[in-house]
């Protein structure tokens, strides 16, 4: 076997018993709660009552209710919601992913190519002020929080300015996508410049620039063609954190400017106590993470052969 | 920054960097008001005032941040609000040094197929999204601040966790501990007396680095309003309360902001400069 594809099995091999713990973690989170999810309803009669238990798989045990939990999770289906009464809590993510996914893969974009852009620019004017600018404005991404910068932006460009729209419904149009999308971005535009910025230096600094230069190239083609990749590989494990600190941001930036994804959901799900759908969406949020990471890991591994021995 | 000596202690070196003097002292400004607040401020925290509703911050009345929605006096408020927010931070960043120690000092000592896997197990969870986690918890369980505590340094553990597991491998080789063993001291007791106390250093050093992360959280949790509660309040919960009312009264919203930001700032420039001052690779430079 090739040292890649064993590197491959064993990554994989690896990321099972993660998500199996994972979800057996929330699960049994969720079934340690004391009082049952209807405590605080009216009473029943106690015919109905039972009827609304047997339908919920309350009066099994917790084993089989977990048993059952996971050969719906495999099917797709991870029960009604609690406080949604007509929807499941496939439904609900199903009608409120893709606006999330879309949202996170264009901040993550936007943040790619800033990031990576003002992180080049100040490694080839290392210590002088654009250098020094690009530090403390990444200092600034850093220190504050996302649920401080997007209430501050809504303030300035809404309410002072009134370049922008607010709040994402009662307006349509590209326009309401502006501030979310910058505002879940500029953290990891802090950090992606900082990184890049850090091994850029380091490889600008290194024997083959100086031969590349030394060959009379312009400082274009030595970044674009022999410095960029190599500077590139430690922001890739940096992927991973910063999927997981997307998702986390936009759990804020949803509910900062009410937008219908999953962050919504979840926030209000926890705020209601509906314990099915946060459940679901801690678990996909959980799934998703594990998956991405595992394409990260794979990707390094296929970039940078030394990884594979270890 | 001129190269600072290894030879004397950090503290010593401390005041060499500008950063990281200004970061101290204005922590210790802000923490000493916080702590004087309320026997400073002529307001409750919690008294209502319902004809003095957004008042503008002012000197008259001695409402120097204004007033929010429920007329009570807003410096008072966010001078708990840092009280809160700090306590929480502060306790966690103890619970996550407690576990991240025993962890990494108990893999590091044992060494072989055991640190391995302990190691591997920090790999996985470095992966997951914690907060989620810290959410569905908050959701099942009463918002209790005792949870909040241990939710949020349970976070934080993993980075405390590896570098102490380096730290102890490196030590355990030294002389002294061979001498320990070597005089019949049991694995446990060589841990508590001889490991653990020359890991403060490289530990206190990492705490400064997550008391800012556990404010993150902890603002954030209650930021969402699943942290702390009213009438308590915390800097994420000023914050948020602020978001209602910022086309009105936009103070309400800028000084928690502001100053969380503030606080989250010097903790990072601290940190950095502590990390420039014991990392040896920077002081060659």
């Amino acid at each position: 076997m090739t040292s890649l594809s064993r590197y491959t099995l064993n990554r994989i091999a690896g990321a099972i018993p993660t998500l199996f713990v994972v979800i057996a973690a929330a699960f049994f989170i969720v079934h340690a709660a004391p009082g049952g999810p209807f405590d605080e309803e009216r009473r029943l009669p106690p015919d109905i009552e039972r009827n609304i238990e047997r339908a919920y798989h309350l009066d099994e045990t917790t084993a089989e209710q977990f048993w059952h939990y996971l050969r719906g999770l495999a099917s797709g289906d991870l029960g009604p919601s609690y406080r949604y009464r007509d929807y499941t809590v496939g439904e609900l993510i199903a009608g409120a992913l893709p606006l999330s996914l879309w949202l996170g893969a264009m901040a993550m974009l936007l943040a790619l190519i800033v990031g990576v852009g003002a992180g080049t620019l100040a490694a080839l004017r290392h210590n002088t002020f654009i250098d020094r600018a690009v530090s403390a404005v990444a200092m600034v991404g850093i220190s504050v929080p996302i649920f401080v910068l997007a209430p501050l932006m809504v303030l300035i460009f809404a309410v002072f300015l009134n370049w922008l729209p607010a709040s994402w419904t009662g307006t349509a149009g590209p326009l309401r996508l502006v501030m979310p999308v910058i505002a879940l971005a500029l953290p990891q535009i802090a950090y992606i410049a900082r990184l890049t910025r850090a091994s850029m230096i380091q490889v600008l600094g290194s024997d083959f620039v100086r031969t590349a230069r030394a060959q009379g190239l312009s400082t274009v083609t030595i970044v674009r063609v022999h410095a960029l990749k190599p500077a590139m590989l430690p922001l890739l494990s940096y992927m991973g954190p910063a999927i997981a600190s997307v998702l986390t941001g936009s759990v804020v930036v949803e509910s900062v400017f009410g937008i219908p994804g999953i962050g919504q959901f979840f926030v209000r799900g926890a705020l209601n106590r509906d314990y099915t759908l946060v459940l679901g969406i801690t678990i996909l949020v959980a799934v998703l993470v594990i998956t991405l990471n595992l394409l990260v890991d794979l990707l390094y591994g296929f970039l940078d052969p030394r990884i594979r021995r270890r | 920054m001129n190269a600072p000596s290894a030879s004397q202690p950090l503290w010593q070196r401390l005041g060499e960097s500008r950063p990281v003097k200004i970061s101290l002292l204005l922590l210790f400004l802000i923490l000493t008001l916080s702590l004087a607040g309320p026997y400073v401020s002529p307001h409750h925290f919690a008294a209502t005032d319902f004809d003095g509703r957004f008042i503008r911050p002012t000197v008259d009345g001695f409402h120097f941040f204004g007033t929010d929605d429920l007329g009570r006096d807003l410096f008072t408020r966010t001078l708990l609000g840092v009280r809160v927010t700090l306590l929480v931070a502060v306790v966690a960043s103890l619970v996550s040094l407690g576990i991240g120690v025993l962890y990494g000092a108990t893999a590091g000592l044992i060494g072989g197929k055991v640190d391995a896997l302990m190691m591997r197990a920090v790999d996985a969870l470095y992966a997951l999204p914690f907060v989620f986690f810290v959410i569905l918890l908050m959701t099942v369980f009463e918002r209790n601040f005792w949870l909040i505590f241990i939710a949020i340094g349970a976070i934080n553990w993993l980075d405390m966790a590896r570098i102490v597991r380096g730290e102890t491998i490196s030590l355990k080789h030294r002389a002294f501990v061979d001498a320990a063993r070597l005089s019949g001291l049991s694995a446990a007791r060589i841990l508590w007396r001889h490991i653990t106390p020359n890991l403060l250093g490289v530990v206190l050093v990492y705490v400064t680095l997550t008391i800012p992360q556990a404010i993150l959280v902890e603002s954030f949790l209650s930021f969402l309003g699943l942290g702390v509660q009213e009438p308590q309040t915390s800097l994420g919960a000023l914050v948020n309360n602020g978001v209602g009312y910022m086309e009105h009264a936009p103070w309400v919203l800028i000084v928690p902001a502001a100053v969380l930001a503030v606080i989250l700032f010097c903790f990072n420039f601290l940190g950095d400069g502590l990390r420039d001052l014991t990392d040896p690779k920077n002081s060659a430079q």
